[in-house]
């Protein structure tokens, strides 16, 4: 039997094992957990030159055997073949940053010492030419008694060599095995010093870029000012980038539903198509656009290393609420959506500290509130501008996301203090190098991102949508009786709304929120098929639920609405994964209660203080 | 004399790191990124907030982040 060869890069963080994974395996790629832990599995297919596919895993970024973090741990038993549901990767190519020899030979030690067939690729090498070292492959070959092929991965430099190499691992393992591992770590770092000075053919005296660079972003008060003209961007572009991406798709959409008018007869068929498919999947896609605008920032900020910079300008702030700047991270990427960010929180390795930021992590406004906050800002907010450039809705959009930090960090504050108490936590990390992102790279992000998205709408949203347009359109209304009042969903929004009343909902509203659960977004979609449903005719059918909120929704009943979504407890798969990271339904429940309890204050707030006021 | 206090810009050898005073994760990872005695190092830059804090260390080719209190925990001499 004839079992599929098995690859792994392994390496320090930063070393650019990412961008090589997606130089040599495309688009070829699975993103999973390794079983029982929540570390992210990446695994692809890499062809070599004799057309035989390999297994390709990017492991986790690891500095040493001795795991600090549960991704190192993860590392360490799957290259070991201690990792039940993985067997050890046949070939191990070793990833090294070419500028930063000195340090990633530590952990080369560390796994060369496995005496398995490995291969070193001499990663961004070009980046080491521009800081003035000049490097000899060769001597370090000889060194480390393994092939070195010196790679750039983001221009493709080299993967022909590596992929020979791979192919040619194990037949020449075994030839030299230096027998002169096995040291301790100061030993370890000497012989680093050592070999990196062999290989290091000349070091011209120039500044490395990441000094200058670094003076600017970390400057102590103009980094902090970049930092948040940087968000401030991005929530203006996500409003205004998308428009002509989003009308377009609107208009692609209200077409297909006149055709499908057009085609079929007046009837229960073609209201289900027309009213249910089309109105509720269809006004979840055309979010699309915003939501790939927003990853492309977060994704531009990883890659380009400015993300660890902003982690840096945060810690201090963060620690005033009892975290530290690695919970930055986490949360920021829980703008686009609390599930990879709350699986990003594994990078924290205190405990109570990775607790608190899971439990603050659906405060931060993730992508799929925004179809929520887009069509409500849309049809209550004037699209007026403020100043220069400042449009008033993405003001309040931009105020909606503050909200929702303020709140989270008033929590954190609540939760050092009470459920999470114990010492304040520390902040160690490595600043990668910057560097220019790669245009693949941020594709295949953002594809993988997208199609995640799109999935949503096709399985959950598309459920989720036709079951609650069932309960909407039967029982059938009699003649002269709203289809609303008559159906069932009518029914349970009743049961619902004399808790939600008091905050200045109404009854769809009420009805939006029992789908919402499934997903944030399917709000929208609940809210289109309700009023699509209950249109008394065709003309007012045809109008869009942003014409529909803007025509019967009041000002504070809308800003209520606004509140309620920016601290609801989110969609079911957030939960989910809250309970597997903390292993147990006790926090996802803290979580639930706490979320419902203050979004339910403050849409009451919100409504009474806007009814107040006579907006 | 401690890291913490020590000039911004001027390269500092450490002489020792009280180990006993850091958590034993962050024991590790201060090793693991080389930051243990005998290194040098230099502070590149300081945060605005709260003392300054944290500090921006460069070692080598790398750029490392940590806080004044690590800082406090390793003793150096201008190298």
């Amino acid at each position: 039997m004839t079992r599929r060869r098995s690859a792994a890069l392994v390496g320090n963080p930063n070393a650019g094992k990412s961008a090589l994974f997606n130089a040599l395996t495309g688009a070829r790629q699975k993103i999973a957990n390794y079983a029982g832990v929540t570390v992210e599995r990446k695994a692809g297919r890499l062809i070599l030159p004799s057309g035989e596919p390999v297994e390709l895993l990017d492991l986790p970024g690891s500095y040493s055997f001795d795991a600090a973090s549960p991704d190192e741990e993860v590392t360490r038993q799957v290259v070991h073949g201690e990792f039940e549901t993985e067997t050890a990767p046949d070939v191990i190519v070793l990833v090294l940053d070419a500028a930063n020899l000195e340090q990633h030979l530590v952990f080369a030690q560390e796994v060369l010492e496995l005496g398995r067939p490995t291969v070193v690729a001499l990663n961004m090498i070009d980046l080491a030419e521009r800081d003035g070292l000049t490097l000899d492959p060769e001597a370090l070959s000889a060194a480390l008694g393994v092939p070195v092929i010196p790679t750039v991965a983001v221009r493709r430099r080299g993967l022909d060599e590596l992929n020979r190499a791979i192919a040619e691992a194990e037949s020449r393992a075994g030839e030299a095995n230096p027998s002169h591992w096995h040291l301790s770590l100061p030993e370890r770092r000497l012989a680093a010093k050592h070999i990196a000075r062999g290989a290091i053919l000349s070091k011209s005296a120039r500044h490395t870029i990441e000094n200058g660079v670094d003076r600017l972003l970390l400057h102590p008060w103009l980094g902090p000012v970049i930092l948040f003209a940087l968000l401030f961007i991005m929530f203006q572009a996500v409003f205004a980038w998308a428009t002509p991406f989003v009308d377009a798709l609107e208009g692609g959409l209200g077409g297909l539903a006149d055709g499908v008018k057009g085609a079929l007869p007046a009837g229960l068929p073609r209201d289900f198509l027309t009213e249910g498919v089309l109105a509720g999947v269809g006004s979840v896609v055309v979010f699309l656009p915003q939501i790939i605008i927003l990853f492309a920032f977060i994704l531009v900020m990883e890659a380009s290393g400015y993300m660890a910079r902003a982690a840096f300008l945060m810690d201090r702030l963060m620690a005033g609420v009892g975290l530290s700047g690695k919970s930055f991270i986490p949360l920021l990427s829980s703008f686009a959506c609390a599930i990879p960010g709350i699986m990003a929180t594994r990078s924290i390795s205190d405990p109570k500290d990775r607790l608190t930021t899971i439990l603050i992590a659906p405060l931060m406004t993730c992508s799929a509130r925004l179809p929520v906050y887009a069509v409500i800002i849309a049809a209550v907010i004037p699209s007026t501008t403020v100043g220069p450039g400042i449009g008033l809705q993405g003001l309040v959009l931009f105020a909606l996301y503050v909200a929702g930090v303020v709140g989270a960090m008033v929590v954190a504050l609540i939760l050092r203090r009470t459920v999470t108490k114990g010492a304040a936590s520390g902040f160690i990390m490595e600043l990668p190098r910057y560097q220019l992102p790669r245009l693949k790279d941020l594709a295949i992000g953002l594809w993988q991102r997208g199609w995640v998205f799109l999935r949503r709408a096709g399985t959950i949203i598309f459920v989720a949508t036709i079951a609650l347009w069932i309960l909407l359109s039967f029982p059938r209304a009699e003649p002269g009786e709203s289809q609303l009042d008559a159906s069932f969903a009518g029914a349970v929004a009743d049961g619902l709304h004399p808790v939600l009343e008091p905050v200045g909902f109404n009854r769809e509203m009420s009805l939006a929120l029992i789908p919402a659960l499934a997903a944030r977004e399917v709000a929208v979609s609940a809210l289109a098929t309700t009023y699509a449903v209950d249109a008394a005719d065709e003309e007012v059918a045809a109008e869009g639920v942003t014409e529909k909120i803007a025509a019967l929704w009041s000002l504070p009943t809308a800003l209520a609405f606004l509140a309620w979504f920016v601290f609801a407890p989110q969609c079911l798969s957030t939960i989910a994964v809250a309970r597997r990271e903390t292993n147990g339904w006790k926090w996802p429940v803290v979580m639930i209660a706490y979320l419902f309890a203050l979004a339910w204050i403050f849409a009451g707030l919100t409504f009474w203080i806007a009814t107040a006021l006579g907006l | 004399m401690t890291l913490d206090g020590f000039e911004s810009g001027k390269t500092a050898r450490i002489v020792a790191v009280d180990w006993a005073v850091l958590a034993v994760d962050e024991g590790k990872r201060l090793k693991a990124l080389g930051v243990d005695e005998g290194a040098e190092v230099a502070i590149l830059h300081r945060g605005v907030f709260g003392g300054r804090d944290p500090i921006a260390l460069r070692l080598g080719n790398m750029t490392i982040a940590l806080r004044r209190a690590h800082a406090h925990a390793i003793a150096v001499e201008p190298a």
